[in-house]
C-alpha cells in the first residue's frame, strides 16, 4: 500500500507574544521576508504567487486568514499538486511565549516532504527575522511524515 | 610534492560486477588492473545502503548515527566535517565531479548549495563547499538544476527525451517499464555515448585536472551516477551484452515457490514488499510489485547494468591515461568503490531498501596505492567499511586523521588488518516515511552477518537475521531463531550494541524525499 497523501507538521516556540509572530507569518504578502527560498511574492485578492529560489513561480490560493484564530491556510494550485493545504497556527502559550505550528498536507505525498522541509527551515529562520529567541533546547520540533493512504 | 588522490565512486554497484571479483558479465580491465597492482578488498561494507547517508559517511569518516544523515532526504549540515576540507587545508587542490548527493535533489526553493551552484558556475560562493573548490555535478538523467542537466538542456536538447524519467508525475520513483522485457526503469536511450553522463564525468574530470600545475597535490572525487537505475545506457552500447544470453544470477531463485519460501524465512517486511503490500522506503518504485519480476527482466536489467559498468571502466581508463600524460602516474593513488549495492534480482527483488544482505552490503573496493609507495599487491579478506576511506585519504596525504573520523586507515593486507583490529563492520538503517518506519542494525564479523531489528511498523524488535556466509553465501537460510546458533547470535548482538557509535544531537530532520 502506498500513501498518496502526505502530512507533515513542524513547530517552533518563540519568546514573544503571539501577536508579534502573527504580524509577520499571518501577513500573506510578507512570506518572502521569513521563508528562505521564496524570493518574491505578489498577492491579488485571494491569489498569491510566490517565486522560489529556482525561479519557479508557484500560484497559491489563500483559504483562511483569521487574525482572531491566528490561522493562515493556503493551497498551492500548481498542476503538480493534486491537493495541497498549508496551515500556519500561532498559539498563545500564556506564559509570554508563543508556538508557531506549520502543517503541510499534499498529494502527491512526496511534495509534502518537499514543502514541509522548506517550511521547517522557515520556522528555524523565524526567531532571527523577528529578533526574538527560540525557547528551550531542541525547540524546533517536527512531526511526521504521516500519511493518509 | 605529495601523492595525488583520484577517488572514484560509482552508484549502486554490486561487488560481483567487476571481473576481479569474479564477475562474468561486464569487462572491467581497468579496475581489474588496478586491483592486480594494488589492494582488493573482499569484504567492504557501506554503513548505510542508500546514497545520502552512505556518501555522508565517505565524506565525514563517520557513521550515519554520528553525522546524522539517517536516511535519504536528511541533508548533511553544510558545516559537517569533511575530509576534502582537511585535505584542502593541507594544501591539496580539491574537486568533486559527478554525483554528490549530500543534500536533497528535490529542492524547488534552492535551499541547498548543490542545487543552486550550477546556476553560477563551478566554484562555490566563498570558495569552498564542503572542502571542494570545484564542483561539477550530475545525477541519473537530464532533469534538474545540476551542471550536466543544464549542459544537456543547452547543448543537446534533442537528446533529453531519450533518457528514462527517474521520477513519475507524482514524484515517486518511476515504475514504468521498457526495453525488450518491460523491466522497470529500463529504456532504450538513443543518446550519443559521448554526451552520456558517464563520459561527461570523465571529460569534466580531465578538464579540471588540466587546470592544475604539474607539481600541485590534488584530491579529485570522480563520482559516476551509474550503474544506479534507470538502466538507460546509450543504445549504441547495449549490444555489448545480449540479455538473452545472460545467465540468471545465483541469488535469483527462479522457482517461485522456492523464492517465496526463502522470503518467508526473513522478517516480514521482505515478503510484504515482494507482494506489493508494503513499500517502506522511497528508493524503490512505490507502484511496482516485485512479485511481477520475470526471469527475463532480471536478465535484461543485469545486461544493461553490465554495459554501464563497462562504460565506467572505459571512462576511468581515459582519466588514468590523462593523469599519466601529466606525469602523475607514479604518485597517483586510485581508490575505486561505490556507495552501496543493488538487489539486481536477488530474492526476486530489484533496487534497494532495508535489506541487509550481500547484494546491498558487499561492495567493490580497490585501492591502488601510488607506485612510488612500493606497497605490495594484496587481497584483504577482513571486514572494512566506507567509514575507513576518509582516514585513508588523510594517510595518503601524510596527515594525521582528525579525531572526529571514526574509521581507520584501510589495511594493506590481512596481517595489517589483524594487527589493527579490523574484526567487524557495521551497517545501519533507519527510515520513517509516510507512516512506515524500519530500523536495522547489522554487524558482519568472522563469517557471520547478523542484523538486529528495532521496533517499527512491521517489527516488534524481537526479529533478526543471521546468516553464515561460509555455508550459506547467498543468505537464504535465516538462522536467527535456530537454537544451534543461539550462542553465536547472542555474542554478535552483544558485540553489535557494544560498538554503536555516538548519536548526532539534535536529530536531523527529514527535509525532502530524496
Amino acid at each position: 500500500m502506498t500513501a498518496k497523501r502526505g502530512s507533515v507538521r513542524h513547530q517552533v516556540r518563540l519568546a514573544c507574544a503571539p501577536d508579534v509572530a502573527w504580524a509577520l507569518v499571518g501577513d500573506p504578502p510578507r512570506v518572502h521576508e521569513w521563508f528562505p527560498g521564496i524570493v518574491a511574492c505578489t498577492v491579488d485578492g485571494d491569489v498569491r504567487v510566490i517565486t522560489t529560489g529556482s525561479g519557479l513561480p508557484m500560484p497559491e490560493r489563500l483559504v483562511t486568514v483569521d487574525p482572531a484564530l491566528r490561522r493562515l491556510q493556503y493551497r498551492i494550485t500548481a498542476p503538480l499538486f493534486t491537493e495541497h493545504l498549508g496551515t500556519i497556527d500561532v498559539l498563545d502559550l500564556e506564559d509570554g511565549t508563543s508556538l508557531v505550528v506549520y502543517g503541510t498536507d499534499a498529494d502527491p505525498a512526496a511534495l509534502a516532504l518537499v514543502i514541509g522541509g522548506a517550511a521547517r527551515a522557515a520556522l528555524a529562520h523565524l526567531p532571527e527575522v523577528l529578533g526574538v529567541d527560540a525557547v528551550g533546547p531542541g525547540n524546533l520540533r517536527s512531526v511526521g511524515p504521516g500519511a493518509v493512504p | 610534492m605529495g601523492r595525488k588522490i583520484l577517488f572514484v565512486t560509482t552508484d549502486q554497484q554490486r561487488y560481483d560486477t567487476l571481473g576481479c571479483n569474479g564477475g562474468i558479465l561486464s569487462r572491467t580491465p581497468v579496475v581489474d588492473r588496478l586491483a592486480g597492482e594494488g589492494i582488493r578488498f573482499e569484504r567492504a561494507h557501506p554503513q548505510s545502503v542508500v546514497c545520502m547517508p552512505s556518501r555522508s559517511t565517505i565524506l565525514t569518516g563517520q557513521y550515519p548515527t554520528t553525522h546524522g544523515v539517517w536516511m535519504n532526504g536528511v541533508p548533511l549540515p553544510v558545516d559537517a566535517p569533511s575530509v576534502a576540507d582537511v585535505l584542502h587545508r593541507a594544501g591539496y587542490r580539491t574537486a568533486l565531479v559527478g554525483k554528490a548527493h549530500f543534500e536533497p535533489f528535490l529542492d524547488p526553493f534552492f535551499r541547498f548549495g548543490e542545487n543552486s551552484l550550477a546556476q553560477t558556475g563551478t566554484e562555490p560562493p566563498g570558495g569552498l563547499h564542503r572542502g571542494f573548490e570545484h564542483l561539477e555535478m550530475a545525477t541519473h538523467g537530464t532533469v534538474g538544476p545540476l551542471h550536466y542537466a543544464r549542459w544537456m538542456m543547452a547543448e543537446h536538447p534533442e537528446a533529453l527525451g531519450g533518457f528514462y524519467p527517474a521520477l513519475d508525475a507524482s514524484l515517486q520513483v518511476n515504475a514504468g517499464g521498457g526495453g525488450d522485457t518491460g523491466a522497470p526503469q529500463v529504456k532504450v536511450n538513443p543518446v550519443d555515448r559521448g554526451i552520456y553522463h558517464t563520459d561527461w564525468v570523465a571529460d569534466r574530470t580531465i578538464a579540471w585536472l588540466d587546470t592544475l600545475g604539474a607539481d600541485e597535490d590534488w584530491f579529485c572525487w570522480m563520482s559516476f551516477p551509474d550503474p544506479h537505475h534507470p538502466w538507460d545506457p546509450p543504445e549504441s552500447e547495449v549490444g555489448r551484452v545480449d540479455w538473452r544470453e545472460v545467465p540468471l544470477p545465483a541469488g535469483y531463485p527462479e522457482d517461485r515457490a522456492r523464492r517465496e519460501a526463502i522470503l518467508d524465512g526473513k522478517p516480514r517486511h521482505w515478503r510484504l514488499w515482494y507482494d506489493g503490500t508494503l513499500v517502506s522506503n522511497y528508493e524503490a518504485p512505490a507502484d511496482w510489485v516485485p512479485a511481477t519480476l520475470t526471469a527475463d527482466q532480471v536478465r535484461e536489467v543485469n545486461a544493461r547494468n553490465a554495459v554501464e559498468c563497462e562504460l565506467i571502466d572505459e571512462a576511468l581508463g581515459r582519466v588514468l591515461s590523462r593523469a599519466a600524460e601529466r606525469g602523475w602516474g607514479d604518485d597517483l593513488d586510485v581508490v575505486f568503490t561505490t556507495d552501496h549495492g543493488e538487489l539486481q534480482g536477488d530474492f526476486g527483488l530489484l533496487f534497494k531498501g532495508p535489506y541487509h544482505v550481500d547484494a546491498l552490503m558487499r561492495l567493490p573496493l580497490v585501492w591502488r596505492p601510488a607506485p612510488s609507495s612500493s606497497t605490495p599487491p594484496a587481497v584483504v579478506t577482513r571486514p572494512v567499511g566506507l567509514v575507513d576511506l576518509a582516514p585513508t585519504f588523510c594517510a595518503i596525504a601524510g596527515i594525521e586523521p582528525p579525531g572526529w573520523m571514526q574509521g581507520g586507515t584501510l589495511p594493506v593486507d590481512d596481517p595489517d588488518a589483524d594487527e589493527r583490529g579490523f574484526e567487524r563492520v557495521l551497517t545501519e538503517w533507519d527510515s520513517e516515511l509516510f507512516g512506515t518506519d524500519v530500523h536495522l542494525r547489522t554487524i558482519m564479523r568472522d563469517h557471520w552477518v547478523c542484523t538486529a531489528y528495532l521496533p517499527g511498523t512491521s517489527h516488534d524488535g524481537s526479529e533478526g537475521e543471521l546468516y553464515d556466509l561460509e555455508d550459506d553465501p547467498l543468505q537464504r537460510a535465516n538462522r536467527w531463531d535456530d537454537p544451534a546458533c543461539r550462542a553465536v547470535r547472542d555474542d554478535l548482538v552483544a558485540d553489535l550494541w557494544d560498538h554503536q557509535p555516538p548519536a548526532h544531537t539534535p536529530r536531523l530532520a527529514l527535509e525532502a524525499p530524496v
